[in-house]
Formats: C-alpha cells, sequence, structure tokens
C-alpha cells in the first residue's frame, strides 16, 4: 500500500505573478519557496541557491521593488507581484550599467553570487544614487561573495552609480 | 566566399586598434556576458527528461553502530522511486581506492555508512523521488537505529592507548608517521644563542564556495554510458575512484562540469557523492540530481586540515635563525579520502622564504571523529607556513628585534634563485626582501610603528603583522610516492586542443575545468598572440567534457595550477598546428615553411612578403584536400600534452614537489579593543609576485580573494564540535563567512619575476598561501604587547584573546 503523499493533488495552488514584466501563471505545492517557483517553475534559473538560511543572498530579488531573499519567501505570497530577477536587467542585447560596471571593473569570477549580488546593487542604487563605499558595503552586506573579497564589487557599484547618474566613466 | 572576405576586414581593424601582444593585457572576461545576464550553466540548471531528485540521510552520532535501517515506510510514500542503504552499497560497490602505505590503507570507505557512523552527518541512506521535497519528505520516515560509541575529537587524544579506533580493520588512528631531517639540526641546537620554544595550533575552517556540491547522473542504458554532471574540480583525477568503487569501466563514464560556483579545492573529493548519484541512478533508471545543502557541505563535504605543532627554534641573538625543529600533528578527521597528501604536500615550502639548512620534522596525521579534510585553497601549505611565519614573529619578540628586520636577515636572497631547499624545492625566482620593502612602504608602517607607541600612551591599542609566504604551484603527484611508494602518480601534465576549422575558425578545448578563473579568457589571449588575431576570434569551450576536451587524469582547476599547465600545452598544440599551417601556406606561396609567420589573420612570408588568410589555409586542409602538400594528413587539429620536467623523491624525501613558487608579503594594521578582545583591520596592504601574468585584472582578483579567504580564516571562520561531536556550525549563522563590511579595502600591488621554469615566465596564482592568518596573528600579539600576551592560535577569536588579556591582567 502506498503511503500518502505529505501535500494531496487537490492541495496544489495557482500562482500568478508577473516577472520580468512578463505574465506568468504556475502551479505549486503551497510549501514551494518562491526561488523554487522561479527556477523550476519558470525556468527562470539565474537566481541561485547557496543556502539554506537566507544568509548567503545568492537568491535575491526584487518583489514590488524592495529586495527578498527568494528563498526566505514562499511562492504563494508573490501571488500577483511584480518581480525583478536578474534575466530582467538587459534589455535585449544591451547590458544594464550595473552588469556592464561588473564587467569592466572585474566585479565578478566565478559568477554564483552575481544574480543577488546585482539585485542589491540595483536595490542600493535606486534609493541611494551615490553612495559611498561604506554605505555600498552596507547595501550589499546580506550578500555573499567569495571570489572576489569584495573590493571589486564595490568598485563596480561604484562605476555603475555614475554611469546610472550620467557621469563619464573611464573604466 | 564573400562571407570570408567580410569576416577578415572586420578583423584587421580589429588587430590594428588592438595590443601589440594580448598577454599582460587585463582583457575584460569572456564568460561574464552569461554569468551576468543569468545563463550561467551551473549543475542545478540543467534538467534532463524524466529527472527525479535524491535526498541523503546523515548520521546524528559522532561514532555509532547502526543497528538496521528501515526504509520500508519511506519505499511506500507516494512519489518515491527508490532507497538505498550502506549494506547494499557494500555488495554493490568495493570501498574506495586509498592512498595511505599499510595499515591505513585497508581503511574501507564507501559512499554511504556500512556498519558504523564515523562522524556526525555521515550519509547512512539515500532516496529518489520525483521531486526534492518528496525526497526529503521520505527521509523522515526512515527509522535508523544506532548505538552510539565512544568517540574522539582530538588527535592527540586518539593517538592515546584505549582511544576510541575509528577504524577496527586500520587497528588505530594513525593515517601517517613521517621524518624528515636536514642538515644538522642538533649542532644548529649547540651553536643557538637562545632556542626559542612554542605550541602552536591551527584550527579547522573550509573556503566554503557559495555554490555547495552537485551530481547530477544519468546511466545511458542504450550505450552503457554513465553521463555524470558534477562541479567536481578533478573530473578526471577522480575517474580511477569512482571506477573502480562502481566496478565501472572508466571508457564509458563522460564527466562533465559546466559554470562551477567557486571550488578552491573543496569541490576535490566530492566522489562519494558521484558514487552514491550513480548507483541511485542505475537503480531508479532515472536521471537522478542530488543538489548538497549548507548544512550538509559545512558539516560533511571537507574541512581544511587542523594541525598541532611543537617548535624548536635555534637562534642566534642577531635574529639569524639556524634552523626549525618541529613535531606536527594532523587530525585528519574520520576518513582519509585526499589523505594523507597533505601529510607530504607542506614539504613544498619546507623553509618558507629562509635560508636555513637545518631542518627536523616529525610528522603524524591522525584519524577522528570528526568531517573528513580535504584540498582548502593553499592547501597544507597553509598551516606549515603559518607556523613559520608565526614562529619568526616570535622570534623577533623574544630577541627584541623588529619582525621585518629578522625576515631580511634571514630571507634567501634574490642571487641565491634558482634556490634548493633542504627538501629538494627548487624556487624558481623571486625577490623576497623587494616584496617585503614594497609592502612596509604600501602600507606606511615606520609612521605606523611611531603612532603605535604615541598611541599606546593614550591606551589605544594598535597592532602591526606582517608576512611573507609563498604560493606554490603546479604540483608535482610524486609527493604522494614518500606516504607510500606504491601510489601510481607522479609529475603533473594537462591536455589542450587547438583546431583551425574549414572557415579559418580556431576553436580551443583544454582539460583545465574552472570554477572561475577565467580560463576561456586567459587561454584566448595566449592563443590569439600565437595566431596574430584577436583574443575575440579564438572560442574557448566553456567547462569540461571528457567526450570532447581532451584531458590528463592530472587534469582539473587545482594547486594554481591553470595558467602554467594550460599555456604549457596550449604552446604545444599552437606550434604543432602552426607547422602544419606553415606548410600548407608555403606551399600555396611557394616558400619556404621556415620563412613563414601569423599575423592579423595570416600566414605571412617574411621573405617575399605574400600572405594567405587562415581561412584558405583551414579550407585546404579540411575540404579542398586536393591542394595539400604531398602526402600530408588533412584536417588541422592538434592536441598536445604538455608535462613539467619533475622527478620522484629520493631516500631522503627530497623532491621538487611543485614548478612554480609565487609569493606574497602581507602587511595589516588593527586596532584592539582589550575590553571585548575584538579588533578591526585598518588598513591592509599586498604585494604580489607570480612571475609573467597573463591577464593582471583576473591576477588581481585571485589576490582579492585569497586574502579575503585568509582574513575570514583568522577572524570570523572555524568549525568547532562541541563535546558530542556536533559541529556547533553548520549553517551560515553560526559559521561566519565575513560579508563586505569584515572585509577590509585591499591596497595592492604587484612585481614580475619571470619564473625561471614555467612557459612564458608566468608562475601559478590563486591560493595565496592563507597569508592573512599569519599577517593578523602577529598583528593582534603586537596590539597586545603591554600586556605581553602570546598568540598561539591561527583563529583570532574575541573571546579567546579577552580570556588571554585577563588571565594577564591578573597576573600584572
Amino acid at each position: 500500500m502506498k503511503l500518502a503523499k505529505l501535500t494531496q493533488k487537490d492541495d496544489l495552488v495557482q500562482i500568478r505573478c508577473k516577472v520580468n514584466g512578463d505574465a506568468y501563471t504556475g502551479t505549486v505545492e503551497p510549501r514551494t519557496l518562491l526561488v523554487y517557483f522561479l527556477r523550476d517553475v519558470l525556468n527562470l534559473t539565474g537566481t541561485h541557491v547557496g543556502c539554506d538560511t537566507g544568509h548567503c543572498g545568492a537568491c535575491t530579488v526584487i518583489m514590488d521593488g524592495k529586495t527578498v531573499k527568494s528563498c526566505m519567501v514562499l511562492a504563494v505570497q508573490a501571488e500577483g507581484a511584480s518581480i525583478l530577477t536578474v534575466e530582467g536587467l538587459a534589455k535585449g542585447e544591451n547590458l544594464h550599467p550595473i552588469q556592464e560596471a561588473f564587467w569592466e571593473n572585474h566585479g565578478l569570477q566565478c559568477g554564483y553570487c552575481t544574480p543577488g549580488m546585482l539585485m542589491s546593487s540595483l536595490f542600493l542604487l535606486q534609493r541611494n544614487p551615490n553612495p559611498t563605499d561604506e554605505e555600498i558595503r552596507r547595501g550589499i552586506d546580506g550578500n555573499l561573495c567569495r571570489c572576489t573579497g569584495y573590493v571589486n564589487i564595490v568598485k563596480s557599484i561604484k562605476a555603475a552609480a555614475k554611469k546610472m547618474r550620467g557621469v563619464e566613466v573611464t573604466a | 566566399m564573400r562571407l570570408h572576405k567580410k569576416g577578415l576586414s572586420t578583423l584587421t581593424k580589429l588587430v590594428r586598434e588592438e595590443p601589440a601582444l594580448w598577454m599582460g593585457h587585463p582583457l575584460k572576461r569572456k564568460e561574464d556576458r552569461r554569468l551576468l545576464t543569468g545563463l550561467g550553466k551551473f549543475v542545478d540548471d540543467i534538467k534532463l527528461p524524466g529527472m527525479a531528485y535524491a535526498a541523503i540521510l546523515r548520521s546524528p552520532y559522532a561514532h555509532a553502530r547502526i543497528l538496521g535501517i528501515d526504509v520500508s515506510k519511506a519505499e511506500r510514500l507516494e512519489g518515491v522511486v527508490c532507497t538505498l542503504v550502506g549494506e547494499e552499497v557494500a555488495k554493490l560497490t568495493d570501498p574506495f581506492l586509498q592512498i595511505s602505505s599499510p595499515p591505513a590503507n585497508k581503511l574501507k570507505d564507501y559512499c554511504l555508512a556500512v556498519g558504523k557512523v564515523h562522524f556526525a552527518g555521515e550519509p547512512v541512506a539515500a532516496v529518489v523521488a520525483e521531486t526534492r521535497s518528496t525526497a526529503e519528505d521520505a527521509l523522515e520516515l526512515i527509522d535508523a537505529e544506532y548505538e552510539a560509541v565512544d568517540h574522539v575529537l582530538d588527535a592527540k587524544e586518539a593517538l592515546k592507548p584505549g582511544a576510541p579506533v575509528i577504524h577496527e580493520e586500520v587497528g588505530s588512528n594513525v593515517v601517517f608517521r613521517g621524518k624528515w631531517d636536514y642538515g644538522d639540526i642538533n649542532a644548529a641546537m649547540k651553536q643557538a644563542d637562545k632556542v626559542v620554544k612554542k605550541t602552536l595550533h591551527f584550527h579547522r575552517f573550509s573556503s566554503t564556495p557559495i555554490e555547495n556540491n552537485a551530481v547530477l547522473a544519468q546511466y545511458d542504458k542504450a550505450t552503457g554510458f554513465l553521463n555524470v554532471y558534477s562541479n567536481n574540480q578533478m573530473p578526471m583525477f577522480c575517474i580511477p575512484w569512482v571506477s573502480f568503487a562502481l566496478k565501472f569501466p572508466s571508457n564509458r563514464i563522460r564527466m562533465v562540469t559546466g559554470d562551477v560556483g567557486g571550488g578552491f579545492g573543496t569541490k576535490i573529493i566530492s566522489y562519494p557523492y558521484i558514487v552514491l548519484i550513480s548507483l541511485l541512478a542505475m537503480r531508479s533508471g532515472r536521471p537522478v540530481k542530488w543538489i548538497e545543502t549548507r548544512t550538509e557541505h559545512l558539516s560533511a563535504a571537507n574541512h581544511g586540515n587542523e594541525r598541532m605543532f611543537e617548535v624548536e627554534i635555534p637562534v642566534k641573538n642577531d635574529g639569524t635563525i639556524l634552523g626549525l625543529k618541529v613535531k606536527a600533528w594532523d587530525d585528519c578527521g574520520a576518513y582519509t579520502r585526499y589523505e594523507p597528501a597533505g601529510a607530504t604536500i607542506w614539504a613544498q615550502v619546507t623553509p618558507g622564504c629562509y635560508r636555513f639548512k637545518n631542518f627536523q620534522m616529525e610528522f603524524l596525521q591522525v584519524m577522528t571523529s570528526k568531517c573528513p579534510v580535504g584540498p582548502n585553497r593553499g592547501y597544507s601549505r597553509m598551516q606549515h607556513l603559518w607556523m613559520i611565519e608565526r614562529s619568526v614573529d616570535i622570534v623577533a619578540r623574544e630577541l627584541g628585534l623588529d619582525p621585518t628586520e629578522v625576515r631580511l636577515k634571514n630571507f634567501i636572497r634574490p642571487e641565491e634563485m634558482p634556490y634548493v631547499t633542504p627538501s629538494g624545492g627548487v624556487y624558481d625566482g623571486g625577490n623576497y626582501p623587494e616584496s617585503l620593502s614594497r609592502v612596509l612602504k604600501l602600507i606606511d608602517y615606520w609612521r605606523w610603528r611611531k603612532e603605535q607607541v604615541e598611541e599606546r600612551k593614550k591606551g589605544r591599542l594598535i597592532g602591526i603583522g606582517i608576512s611573507t609566504i609563498l604560493d606554490s604551484g603546479t604540483n608535482n603527484f610524486g609527493q604522494v610516492k614518500i606516504t607510500n611508494p606504491e601510489n601510481p602518480f607522479s609529475g603533473n601534465s594537462e591536455g589542450a586542443r587547438i583546431s583551425i576549422d574549414g572557415l579559418g575558425g580556431i576553436q580551443v578545448a583544454l582539460g583545465t575545468s574552472p570554477q572561475g578563473q577565467g580560463h576561456e579568457t586567459f587561454a584566448s589571449q595566449v592563443v590569439a598572440d600565437e595566431f596574430g588575431v584577436s583574443p575575440d576570434q579564438v572560442t574557448v569551450l566553456m567547462g569540461f567534457d571528457s567526450a570532447v576536451n581532451p584531458y590528463s587524469h592530472q587534469s582539473g582547476a587545482y594547486a594554481s595550477r591553470c595558467a602554467v599547465m594550460g599555456t604549457g600545452a596550449l604552446l604545444g598544440a599552437a606550434k604543432k598546428v602552426k607547422e602544419k599551417a606553415a606548410k600548407i601556406a608555403a606551399h600555396v606561396l611557394k616558400a619556404d615553411p621556415e620563412s613563414i609567420e601569423f599575423k592579423e589573420g595570416h600566414a605571412v612570408d617574411r621573405d617575399s612578403g605574400r600572405k594567405i588568410p587562415l581561412w584558405q589555409i583551414g579550407n585546404i586542409a579540411w575540404v579542398n584536400n586536393v591542394l595539400l602538400p604531398e602526402g600530408m594528413e588533412p584536417g588541422l587539429v592538434a592536441i598536445h600534452f604538455w608535462r613539467p620536467d619533475f622527478g620522484l623523491p629520493d631516500e631522503k624525501w627530497r623532491l621538487n614537489q611543485t614548478l612554480t613558487y609565487s609569493y606574497q608579503s602581507h602587511a595589516a594594521v588593527i586596532e584592539m579593543d582589550p575590553e571585548t578582545g575584538k579588533f578591526k583591520i585598518l588598513k591592509y596592504a599586498i604585494v604580489d609576485d607570480c612571475g609573467k601574468q597573463i591577464n593582471p585584472m583576473i591576477v588581481e582578483g585571485q589576490v582579492h580573494g585569497a586574502a579575503a579567504h585568509g582574513i575570514g580564516a583568522a577572524m570570523y571562520e572555524n568549525f568547532e564540535y562541541d563535546e558530542d561531536g556536533q559541529l556547533k556550525s553548520s549553517t551560515l549563522v553560526d559559521y561566519l563567512v565575513p560579508t563586505a563590511l569584515e572585509v577590509p579595502d585591499l591596497v595592492t600591488e604587484s612585481m614580475e619575476t619571470p619564473s625561471l621554469f614555467a612557459p612564458k615566465g608566468i608562475k601559478g596564482v590563486g591560493e595565496g598561501g592563507g597569508t592573512p592568518i599569519s599577517a593578523i596573528a602577529n598583528a593582534v600579539e603586537d596590539a597586545l604587547t603591554p600586556y605581553g600576551v602570546e598568540i598561539s592560535d591561527s583563529h583570532q577569536n574575541p573571546q579567546r584573546i579577552y580570556e588571554l588579556i585577563v588571565k594577564k591582567r591578573k597576573k600584572m
């Protein structure tokens, strides 16, 4: 005799939300985390998982204008929300100024933390277009990186701030 | 043909605006566009049709007999595909290959615990289910019964008679016992004005990449192939472990890696998981994916080697170090895996940067009931170099000299290069005194020394710590013959393939399987220079696929080897392709092949100035072969395997254990709060020298990353066990990976002393030798000079520092 699955089929819930401007509908178990909804249901695999306690920040996305760690949010909480992931930063072939700045300043190595780092950087620069080094470091203190020692990430975000303010940048 | 001409005019335009040589140019990385746009290809991003998910049940005990594991309830859960327990593994597989000498090599290591668990977190059973969550649910339905037995958590305790034996088949907890003895340490002791003695401890930590271990295995019944997608750092080195354990033919195991989210050594010993997930794929008939959780990674992937030292240093009053006598106890945890390699690898850098000739080391490697160890950024040398750099500062303090003075007095001089160390290492060039003086200038050392005195009067504690360390790269596997002469490994090798296709496209494949070090970029730069093209014209395959990439079984990204080994292989392959292309060009141009050179996308006859484009040579080689010189084989592709000139250990275990010896000087200024034991870094400076640099931007990034790991290890990261053998830091809540607020700004400067032996004068870079761990320990002790506190641990835990201060205060 088969034991009943902990979640019954009729317990599945439908989620409707906007991701990177596109409307999506998906069906998930109620316990599904937003990050797995994005990765496994919507196939947006740019958002990464690096821990199970909300500390590494690799899964950071912007939900209704605020950064969230998508491993700390249930998919059902995203019902009706508008979400921005790393896949939504570039416009076609044109990279977002933050992406350009990370590229030009070697702000990434293995690239695993990068999607979350980019989203936290964007959130920071939207609120504070001209941050000091200290403010940048505070802005990304929820995102762990093990490759760069953060030096070039701070440099990248400073360069991105300049780009976004329209200041001429010589990399 | 119009297409080609159009392509070529763009190429010519590009070339004119570009540097004369791509080597040495801070070229933006080729990997970055995909990684910045969320298109990276990590294992968890792969989905195969019919894929199922695995979850692993782990031991809650540090040491216990397994009385029974009942999976029947788990198997009845809807959505569960299959289960696996240790007893079945013992029937289906052979224990993993051991590289220790007898009796330690009798140890039986399987991908699931058989009969007994040896550390908390050891895998005991696995479940495959339709979804990740169902697999995890099923773990809760497994009834595992244990009988706890005594465990041991300390290497010295584990050696005592009557101590619990981790593996009964070995008979004791000893893995390796060896003695290195060079010069005459006893004579040095007699000549000495003073013998400085100290007991030191190097703590457990690990580089903990943000991407955990991951395996996706698929057994293809139709072809009989086992396809393994993983983020292992040495996928082809682990083939013997996987093939022997699974009793599965090596020529039908296909190993694939893509983008890898950091490795730092910790992804070298993931082969038990490769075997486990492969078994589950075979049993279930489904592709099976397993993604390690962070807690699994911290508690059971691998830790760095923990080591205790008893050091005796004979010195003269002027600061001359006459020798070093050391006893070391290395704690390698519950299984040996890559060990006892670490028991010999420290000897790559026996004397550090110093000239003393008298050296004695008694080294003991011991098993305990803790997570097994594995290579970790600066593997085994980091512990040894920390001990040396700490010792040098202790000598300075005891003699009342400045630590810089003692270093300058004892450094190997640039004119002594290449320098042969007591254990046969051959240092390939460098200027340690200059490196040190540069870092002192960079941090403004003498100003800080003055300020320190002034500030002390006001009750403010400033500490200045320096350290100069070797960052050896490209290991000689011959070193594992020290622990067991039967080990079938020596030297090092790497493969590269270069092809110019029928349309002139240059494609490169390497065996190096990167984890963020930018191999696509550096290889493009090296090959671009060889063919006189832009790196944009060179495509380097991403990741590694044993069915596609050339490889040796020593391929992989480890031991700071890829720039050197990869370049050696690339230059060899380029030479072969160019020789053939030159013959074809000479045939067309009716010229001498010797006078053909490659520039701006053409083969040019130096004598006449006449030229033909690469695409035309490719066209003749691949699809227009009637035009080939008589008797020439069609095609324009070459594979080259490169190996450095390495030897085997002699009767005194002397050998050159590594090809290149980069070095770094670090200087840290800290401020200590004696009321809490907490301190902060005020300034941090680094001077690195890794020989000729292919891409200075990538080199600087490696220097930053290695420094951040060392700072994290020195100040925050620590694997501590409670008395029950439970890891106290098994999540990122307790295991403190430094954030952007903890890592200070790093001021860096580079020197470029070419390697005397490696291709193009390149030296390996990346590991950084764990330099901050000693620089910070030295700074902490320096700050606490007024209290006379001595630092004997590599982890600067504020609580422990505070306790040391309180103890001294009581005596004051």
